[in-house]
Parts: structure tokens; sequence; C-alpha cells
């Protein structure tokens, strides 16, 4: 058991409704993946190609047209409760504090929910030891909107991680950040992970990003949304900022953008 | 700091000056009280009468609140229901926007013939009139929930009903307190106007006693009652909206 792979997606393929499945209009076709335990990993590619197709499949929000999902050993069957999810856009509950906004996962997931009254005190301290560590300590009972983007994005990073979920699926969390943020985040979340080993999918167009982030990126392609390049980023751990502008880096992140520029320029091709 | 204040009292400036030159044009054209009283005058009848007055207002009032108290319940829960079924939302709110075009005034001598003269249908004209834009605001609140949010509780097992209790509900809330705010002042019409027809006294009935008896200061009188009863009863939902739903309006309200 111990090489069997925890997400497991065999041959899956995705149309949204019944009509678009009779016309054959996928929205993921073919998807072969497999991802061990507490692996980090990246799905890069043009906006439209299915990429959160891809996270919802891996959620169990989505069941497949064709193809099976396992996660764990089992076969996907409905929403796992075991993944926490986080967005572009934060998506905080502006009538709730920063706290109670990162708590609410758990007056909804069991085993919290039926304890959340009794031990809401010992759940806050979680709250505010996690908040802590991403650098938002003093904030808990501010408002999401006396808040920068990019603290309320770090509160719903806190939101996904606090039932300790054994999976994180980040849609472009980082996407409407600035630059300097971003980085930080990076960080963040890259220490969030070594410490925790949850296993993430991190959705992203961001190239830089998923190299500096993940052990192995995903190449998806648009219409079809098809996985067409695996690759390993075999740099070393832990990795530092500095990282990013090293040749080695910059080498793969050109690799990963000819992969991309490759299939573009042949859609547009088909397309003349 | 001076346009602030201003501000804040240019509502009673805008009054007086209203009053003022309505005042000034009657005293000027030496205009008929049977035809269009004065400001003075019909503060003349409103004190002269003020028993009268009184009364009758008290009666208006309560009624109002009484179908306004309907109209929330009944408005929240249909309300609830279209905001949270697709499959209610497409069978109800085509025949709720056909009802809603109808006057209501029109309906005011069938409910005569089903609960008689007096409170039955002023209650419900105050009713009909003002559920509707209380319903279709709660539906509002609950159906433009971002679909991210969902997908954040769904991925953790939430029910339909955690997410509509914990996001849904909460979410609406601004848009609640704004129709009410809407909603009061179509409750005063809707009794005054079946008053009119149908009871033996309120606001409604003093209006159209006091027209036949050529009274026409005591009729303006009442008017202004009725206008100054809906507007304190819109101040207070407005003082409870600001006061619970602050997260809403932090722009307009500089926090």
């Amino acid at each position: 058991m111990e090489n069997s792979p925890f997400v497991d997606f065999q041959d899956v393929w995705l149309a949204y409704n019944d009509e678009l499945l009779a016309q054959q209009q996928f929205a993921v076709e073919a998807i072969d993946l497999q991802v061990q335990e507490g692996e980090f990993i990246a799905i890069v590619g043009p906006s439209g190609c299915g990429k959160s197709t891809f996270m919802k499949l891996a959620t169990g929000l989505r069941m497949p047209s064709r193809g099976t999902v396992h996660i764990g050993g089992q076969p996907v069957t409905g929403p796992l409760k075991i993944s926490g999810m986080a967005f572009q856009a934060p998506s905080l509950l502006p009538w709730r504090t920063t706290l109670d906004n990162v708590l609410l996962p758990l007056e909804i997931v069991e085993p919290y929910r039926s304890q959340f009254k009794q031990r809401r005190e010992e759940y806050a301290e979680r709250a505010r030891s996690l908040l802590r560590k991403v650098g938002l300590g003093g904030y808990e009972d501010k408002f999401p909107w006396q808040l920068s983007g990019g603290m309320q994005q770090r509160a719903s990073i806190c939101r996904a991680l606090i039932h300790e979920p054994r999976m994180l699926l980040l849609d472009e969390p980082f996407g409407a950040l600035d630059a300097f943020t971003r980085e930080d985040l990076w960080c963040i979340l890259r220490d969030l992970w070594a410490e925790q080993r949850f296993n993430v999918i991190l959705v992203t167009h961001d190239l830089r990003e998923s190299t500096f982030l993940a052990d192995t990126v995903y190449v998806m392609s648009k219409g079809p949304g098809r996985i067409v390049v695996k690759m390993d980023i075999d740099l070393p751990r832990p990795r530092d900022l500095e990282l990013t502008y090293t040749k080695e880096f910059t080498d793969i992140v050109h690799e990963l953008r000819g992969h991309i520029g490759a299939f573009r320029n042949e859609g547009l091709g088909v397309a003349k | 700091m001076k346009s602030r204040a201003l501000e804040k009292w240019s509502p009673w400036l805008l009054l007086f000056a209203v009053i003022a030159f309505w005042q000034g044009v009657c005293s000027l054209f030496n205009v008929s009280e049977f035809i269009f009283p004065s400001p003075l005058r019909i503060w003349e009848q409103l004190i002269e009468f003020k028993g009268t007055i009184a009364a009758h207002a008290w009666r208006t009032y309560w009624v109002t609140m009484a179908g306004f108290g309907i109209a929330i319940v009944v408005g929240v829960l249909l309300g609830f229901l279209i905001g949270s079924s697709r499959l209610a939302y497409s069978a109800i709110y085509p025949l709720m926007t056909a009802f809603n075009a109808l006057p209501k005034a029109a309906l005011v001598p069938i409910l005569v013939v089903w609960f008689g003269i007096g409170i039955g249908p002023a209650i419900l004209t105050a009713f009909l009139i003002s559920f509707f834009p209380i319903m279709v605001n709660i539906a509002t609140g609950l159906a433009t929930l971002e679909p991210e949010l969902e997908d954040v509780l769904r991925v953790l097992g939430a029910k339909r009903w955690d997410v509509l209790i914990k996001v849904g509900l909460p979410r609406s809330m601004p848009y609640f307190f704004g129709s009410l705010k809407v909603a009061i002042t179509l409750a005063f019409v809707g009794t005054t106007v079946s008053e009119m027809t149908a009871a033996n006294e309120g606001i409604g009935y003093l209006l159209i006693s006091a027209g036949s008896a050529m009274k026409m200061g005591l009729a303006f009188a009442g008017l202004v009652v009725v206008g100054v009863m809906a507007m304190l009863m819109y101040e207070l939902f407005s003082y409870i909206e600001r006061n619970t739903t602050a997260w809403a309006h932090r722009g307009s309200q500089g926090v």
C-alpha cells in the first residue's frame, strides 16, 4: 500500500452535462495522473484549459463522465471532506471577523461540528496560532474589509487549512496580488507545506510560481483539455527565493514556456 | 465640517423652505382654504382636532403594523423558498410578478365582500402591497451567492441547508432591511387606501369624511400625520439597518 498513489486519475473524461456529452464536447479529456502522498503538484496552462474542472474532479464536486478517480485508495463518490480549497478571490464573509472566518469550516465538517460549542476556545486557539504562522497575529478581530488583499488571501488559506485537510486545492490563489506579496505568500505556503506535508494541487498560470513550489508540474493544453507534459522539478529543498534567479530555475521555466508556446502555436495553425 | 452640518440639516431646511413658500403663496394670493389650505390653517386644524386625529392615526398605525408584520413573515418565507430552490423560483416568480402588477386598491371591494367593513380589508391590503419587495430582496440575497464560496463549503460536506444558514441568510440581511424601508411606506399606502372605502375608522376614513364635509384643513392634517408616521418608521428601520449590518455599508458610512 505504501507505493499506491494518493490521488489516482485513470483515463478521466468530463462533459459538464448530457447535452455536451452527446456532442462529445469534453472539458477535460483522457486525464491520467498519479500523485504520491504528500506530493506538491502544480497544473499550469492557458486560461480556459480545464484547470478548474480538474480541481472539481479532485474534490469530488464533479463526477467524471468516463474513467475513475481514486483518492486515498477509495473511489470518489462525492465531496471528500478531507480537502480544503482557496480561490483567487478570498471570498471571506464580511460579517465575520478574521478569526470567525477561519473557524467556519469547523462549524461544518465532522467531527469538529458536533463538538464546536464545547471546544470553541480550543479551536479558536488553533485558528489563532495558524493565523500567527501566516503573519496575521493581531488581526484576529479585524473584519475582512479592514485587511489588505494579501492579508485576506492569507486568511483564506488559513480557512482552507484549519480542519487539517489531507489535500489542499488552490485555484490561482495569488493571481490577484502584487509581485512582492505573491512571493511572500509563496514562502508562507512552502513553510506550511514543509511542516504539515499535506497534498497540494496548485492551479496557476504563473510558471515561476509552479516551478518554485511544486515537486511535479503538469502542463495542460486548451480545447481539448488534456495533460500534455509532466515535468519533475528536481530542485533541492528547502528552496529559497534566491533560487528563482538562478539559471537552473529559469531553464526549467523556459522549458515549460516552450511547451505551452508549442501547442498554442499549433492551435493557431489549425485555426488558420 | 461645515458641509457635513449642512448635509445633516438639509432635509429640515428644505421642509422649512417648502412650508414658507406654500404659506407665502396662500397668503399672497389669498387662496380659499376650501381649495388649498395654508400650512398655518392645517396646523390650527391639527391642534383643534388633535384627539380625533390621534385616535384615527393610532388605528391606522396598528392596522398597518399588523399587515406589515404578516408581510415580513410571508415575504421572508416565500423569499427563502424561491431564493433557495431554482424550481420554486421558476414556478413562483412569474405568478408573483403578475400579482404584484395588480393595483391593490382594486382588491379592496373584493376583500370587503369577504371580510366586511373594518380592519380585515385594511390589514390585508397593507400586507398584499408590502410583502413583494421583502420577498424579492430575500430571494435576491440568497440567489446571488458566490459560487466559489459555495464550493469551499460543499467540499467540506456542507449541505444546501448549511450554506443557506451560514452564508445565505446573513448575506441577505442588508437586502432585507433595505426592503423593510420600502415596504413600510407601501404598507401605510395600503392601509390608507383601504380605509378610504372600507372602514369607519382610521386616517383613510378621516380623509374621506373631512373631504365630503369640505374640511380641507383637516384632510390635509390627516395626510401630514400619515406622512410623518411613515417617515418615522422608515427612520427606525434605517437605524436598525445601520446598527445590525454595518459591514455592508462601510463605504457610505465612513467607518
